[in-house]
């Protein structure tokens, strides 16, 4: 009697723990549903803009997102216009001088900041830090006019030398260097490197995810720059990618799978970039986010 | 070179230190503070580029704070910020808090929500100006006419037109803010969460009893750089309404395209520095702000 009731008992347990698992797992399923429809909703504007720059005119205006006589048509038009060449090469170029010289000079002011001791290096780095707080907009008037007296309007460099270093950049750099021992830079010192040696073989790569984490954001930074690159440039040869789709699309007017295929253009890099290196990225922003 | 050999290591620190920082500093001074200063001096100064820079005293404020579209447009930008900020860290907070808890296609389901912060603003600008046309050119009225729901006029209005401007915004910006409150969420110790179990805390106040208060240095990073890029908005305005820069009836303007419109297509240089320095201290007093008021909570 004793005997079955326990036995009872416990089977009753199983069955309770198995419906609360089964209810879990459906509470589960659900959440994991929702949040891969969002997920799916997160993305349309992009499958809706790439699937648009692969339509005819007369099908743009259906929702189908598999176009039914899909054509490259947009995109031969777009490219033998020939300034969409231009823009991207311009904004490549630019993106990429800016992200190398923000990766050399932020993690070089970082370094020093962090590892070496001397009169003035609090001012430095407060000073450094409190450009944080100055937006860009409350520059762009003295960046202007300091390109229009020394001739930089409509150059490369004028588009480039506001970013070239940045306080964000150097204060990351700074933090991950903290993490760098300080015995590994002695070593170095007593086998006779000199200061920038130490610097480029010891340091730096032992800091190569925060450079890898910078290197993202400052090229993003700038390819998706508009405000500045708008202001300094006069002659469309010198527009960068964003300010010449804000041209392109102007005079496309009504005709949105030329604007939608513009748009793809200056998406899908960086949309293929982050298909490439999703967890590098992903871990990047995490770092730069919580560290910088 | 015998001079430098003769210093004591310390001191090679410090001429080290001052010539690796030698060009940096310069930039800094050039780039960043004396530009700072001149838009400072600008704004109490009168110039349309071609003239000389003549010294007005605080007209330019005093014609900023008495003109109706500053405060039009002061209202704008604020909008943008408190209608901005909350809804999507809400937002990525509730779709962090699930994300965190799935397993099966995490990072894929990751990538889907992050995908849209790799996206140019400008470009998705255009694509969502696309969305929001009349029948039967946008999507979402075309949705609505299927279902028999009546248009919704999204950037001919001047009620709907901000939201719809701030909708990309919200969108381009909800991945970053949903990985960064994960990677907050994954910073709490377990061993909170099981003792919570264990006392037999249910899940709304293990929720706000314990998630919440633990995430705190998350949110206040998050609220500063949400609100920052919120009040700073014009990639988004300047390319959705490009017919009527700022419309209709400049109810969409925020502070950044009046300094736009005011520097280089009237080209009054003093009274656009003056509606700069008005936006830096905006910028300043609202995270200062914010940073005391989530210190003290």
């Amino acid at each position: 009697m004793a005997f079955s009731d326990t036995l009872d008992t416990s089977k009753k347990a199983t069955a309770l723990r198995n419906s609360a698992r089964r209810k879990r797992s459906q509470a589960q399923f659900i959440r994991w549903l929702l949040l891969f429809a969002g997920g799916i909703a997160m993305i349309m504007p992009i499958v809706f803009m790439l699937s648009t720059s692969f339509k005819y005119p007369f099908e743009v205006y259906n929702l189908n997102l598999i176009p039914e006589e899909p054509t490259i048509e947009n995109y031969t038009y777009v490219l033998e216009d020939g300034r969409f060449f231009g823009w991207f090469t311009n904004s490549l170029f630019i993106a990429t001088i800016t992200t190398i010289c923000n990766v050399l000079f932020d993690s070089l002011v970082g370094y020093v900041l962090c590892k070496y001791t001397f009169p003035g290096r609090y001012i430095i780095f407060i000073a450094i830090l409190s450009t944080l707080m100055i937006p860009t907009e409350m520059l762009v008037i003295p960046w202007y006019l300091m390109s229009s007296a020394f001739g930089w309007l409509d150059t490369y460099w004028g588009i480039m030398f506001p970013g070239l270093m940045t306080a964000f950049g150097t204060f990351l750099m700074k933090q991950f260097f903290e993490t760098v021992p300080d015995d590994f830079l002695e070593a170095a010192r007593i086998d006779g490197l000199n200061e920038l040696q130490i610097w480029w073989t010891v340091a730096m790569p032992l800091v190569r995810p925060a450079l890898a984490a910078l290197a993202i954001f400052v090229f993003l930074g700038n390819w998706t720059a508009f405000i500045w690159p708008l202001i300094v440039t006069n002659s469309q040869e010198m527009y960068t990618l964003p300010v010449g789709l804000t041209t392109f699309s102007v005079e496309a007017q009504v005709e949105w799978e030329l604007i939608m295929t513009g748009a793809a253009i200056s998406t899908i890099p960086t949309l293929i970039v982050f298909l490439v290196f999703q967890r590098y990225i992903i871990r990047g922003v995490v770092m730069a986010g919580l560290k910088g | 070179m015998g001079i430098y050999k003769r210093l004591s290591i310390s001191q090679k620190q410090i001429v080290w230190a001052w010539g690796l920082l030698a060009i940096p500093i310069v930039f800094y001074v050039v780039v960043r503070f004396y530009p700072t200063a001149n838009a400072i001096l600008l704004s109490f100064q009168e110039w349309n580029l071609l003239g000389s820079r003549n010294w007005t005293g605080f007209d330019n404020y005093v014609k900023l704070f008495s003109d109706p579209t500053f405060w039009k447009v002061f209202g704008n930008t604020f909008l943008y910020l408190i209608l901005g900020t909350p809804s999507s860290l809400l937002l990525a907070f509730v779709i962090a808090f699930h994300l965190d808890k799935l397993r099966f296609m995490h990072g894929t389901i990751r990538a889907l929500y992050f995908l849209p912060f790799m996206t140019s603003a400008v470009a998705m600008a255009w694509v969502w100006r696309w969305f929001y046309q009349p029948v039967p050119i946008g999507v979402f009225n075309n949705t609505l006419a299927t279902f028999g729901i009546p248009q919704i006029p999204f950037l001919n209005s001047t009620t709907f037109a901000l939201p719809s401007i701030l909708a990309p915004a919200i969108w381009a910006g909800l991945g970053f803010q949903v990985i960064i409150f994960m990677a907050g969420l994954r910073a709490i110790p377990q061993t909170y969460y099981e003792a919570a179990r264990i006392d037999g805390i249910s899940a709304w106040e293990t929720l706000t009893e314990i998630t919440i208060p633990l995430l705190k240095p998350t949110i206040v990073f998050l609220v500063v750089f949400s609100s920052i890029g919120f009040l700073r908005i014009f990639d988004q305005v300047f390319n959705m309404t490009t017919n009527d820069p700022g419309g209709p009836l400049n109810s969409t303007k925020p502070l950044v395209l009046m300094i736009y419109d005011t520097a280089f297509n009237s080209f009054d240089m003093g009274y656009a520095a003056a509606q700069t320095v008005v936006l830096f201290t905006v910028l300043l007093v609202v995270s200062l702000l914010q940073l005391r008021v989530m210190r003290d909570k």
